[in-house]
């Protein structure tokens, strides 16, 4: 009896509460998704049926038939990709230098890139885009790339500097008095033990600019259109079209979703180390 | 040595982030107009002294004050209610906990249209339901009205940012030893108690060090405004970011944009100042 009573009290008080929560979570996302299958008739039907009764792919048809959607894709993609190598590029060495070597200003370092992450964006989106101009970057990958890495680069320096941490400094020792050079001793002892921390790292670059819309808008033109920006200039027609909308949306949430849960856990592990260590 | 490994990252580091900033500090001291910038004029401090009186500013500002306070505020609520609910033990929590973090990993953009989309006067699911519960008597215009807006627009970013609360107050959760709370059991301590005197307090850093980067993301925040009002009606859903933004995007007056991008910088300097102090603290360990 009392078992079951307690079974009853947990349902009521923890189980039905997180239904809830992950209701409130999901619910405006499994929206767009029923959305962008519903047929134009059931779009504009009152009052509203939540399930699509005939579900078609006809949005998601059109919006590569008939839109420049799909060359965007590729252009998140190429930036997305690019932003994450050199991204990593810079940021392992760099990361490798604050957990290896001790040298005089490695603290203030160390923090400016912390403090770097903070700045607001309309701090940097004016004279980006001035400079950009300048050097004849705009509209072109490599300027959307760049300004990606404003903040892609600070944060994966601090991200990957505690990886390193966690790797003991014995192994690097004990490479050395094997005779190993310091560049081989990372190259085949270190970049392998940290290599998650460095999949993990480059995913949230990936992720972070295949969602970035500010800076996007502001250096790329007609040729390197990204998703989030293709996406809202549909929006400013005359009608919305929300059939394709909601298709256009649901192609570009449902990938980076599942890089999301994938790396998730360790992506987790990695931001609230700083915030849970102090 | 480290100079070399760590050269590559500054460089870029300061091409993008400090010289911009430098360039920002400059600008703020002239009128530079993007279409006009050959009769751009040093105007000292003018652009600040136009700011002193701009009505736009007070309203932009005394709005960011609003959207900063409820939506961390109500983020950190929610985001502590999932957390506690999240460290009990059920046979599905693994798969709660991956599915409560999707908002954090959805793009700005997408968010303000997939709520742009709920609020729909004629065909949003928002209306849909509220009438359907006797909540309104006719549907609402939620995001043209001026009365509305804001905290319409601050309800999709709350959805979107609770997650990153309940995911880091649930690692702080689970650092706190079992041992705590059986001592307060044995003391005879209530659940309530057992949260105000063992839970609360063992976590405070992680709740004050979450609380100070999300306050400092979520006053720079303004893409999901800018994509389900652009700032309207009016004026209605203006903050500061978002006011400095469009005086520099639509209207191209950058030495002013610049300004006013500066004054919210140096009005975050000290949620800044607190952040680093925690967070150096951790960097030695």
């Amino acid at each position: 009896m009392i078992e079951r009573r307690s079974y009853a009290r947990r349902v009521l008080e923890v189980e039905l509460p997180v239904l809830l929560i992950v209701l409130f979570a999901l619910g405006p996302y499994a929206w767009m998704i029923l959305t962008s299958l519903k047929p134009q008739v059931e779009l504009s039907a009152w009052p509203l049926n939540y399930w699509p009764r005939q579900a078609t792919l006809q949005h998601y048809n059109d919006l590569i038939a008939r839109t420049s959607f799909a060359s965007s894709l590729g252009n998140s993609l190429i930036i997305a990709i690019g932003a994450s190598l050199l991204g990593l590029g810079v940021s392992i060495p760099a990361a490798y230098a604050f957990s290896r070597f001790r040298f005089r200003g490695r603290q203030m370092l160390l923090t400016g890139f912390l403090v770097i992450n903070m700045f607001p964006v309309v701090l940097l989106i004016i004279p980006l885009f001035l400079m950009m101009r300048r050097l004849g970057l705009i509209d072109s990958f490599l300027g959307v790339i760049l300004g990606h890495s404003t903040f892609a680069i600070p944060f994966a320096i601090w991200m990957l500097t505690s990886y390193f941490n966690a790797i003991p400094k014995d192994l690097d020792e004990a490479a050395t008095i094997d005779g190993a050079s310091r560049l081989q001793t990372i190259r085949l002892i270190i970049l392998p033990l940290v290599m998650p921390g460095v999949a993990t790292a480059g995913i949230y670059i990936f992720i972070t600019s295949w969602n970035e819309y500010l800076f996007a808008m502001m250096l790329s033109g007609q040729a390197v259109r990204t998703v989030t920006v293709a996406l809202q200039l549909f929006i400013g027609e005359f009608t919305i079209q929300w059939g394709l909308l909601t298709a256009g949306g649901t192609l570009i949430a449902l990938p980076v979703t599942f890089l999301f849960l994938l790396v998730q856990r360790r992506l987790v592990g990695g931001l609230t180390a700083g915030a849970v260590k102090s | 040595m480290p100079f070399w490994f760590l050269l590559p990252a500054i460089l870029i580091t300061a091409g993008v982030v400090l010289v911009p900033v430098a360039q920002t500090a400059w600008l703020s001291l002239q009128d530079y107009l993007l279409y006009d910038p050959d009769n751009a004029r040093f105007v000292g401090l003018g652009n600040f002294a136009r700011i002193a009186r701009d009505e736009v500013f007070w309203i932009s500002l005394s709005q960011s004050f609003v959207w900063i306070t409820g939506v961390v505020g109500l983020q950190f609520l929610l985001g502590l209610v999932a957390a506690l609910l999240l460290n009990q033990s059920f046979w599905w929590r693994g798969l709660a906990r991956s599915l409560v973090i999707i908002p954090w990993a959805l793009p700005s953009v997408i968010i303000g249209l997939m709520w742009t989309w709920m609020y729909d006067f004629n065909l949003g699911i928002i209306n849909d339901i509220a009438l359907r519960l006797g909540l309104i008597a006719a549907p609402i215009a939620w995001l043209a009205r001026p009365d509305t807006a804001l905290y319409a627009i601050m309800l999709a970013l709350i959805w979107q940012g609770f997650p990153f609360f309940a995911v880091t107050i649930l690692a702080g959760l689970q650092t706190v030893p079992a041992e705590l709370y059986e001592a307060a059991e044995i003391d005879g301590a209530t659940a309530r108690q057992q949260l105000f005197y063992v839970t609360l307090p063992a976590i405070a850093d992680v709740i004050a060090t979450a609380l100070l980067l999300r306050t400092i993301w979520v006053a720079n925040s303004l893409d999901v405004i800018l994509v389900m009002t652009g700032g309207g009606p009016g004026y209605a859903t203006h903050t500061l970011p978002l006011y400095a933004f469009l005086r520099a995007s639509s209207s191209m007056e950058f030495g002013y944009g610049a300004a006013l991008a500066l004054i919210l910088t140096a009005m975050l300097l000290a949620v800044v100042v607190l952040y680093v102090r925690r967070a150096a603290r951790g960097i030695e360990t």
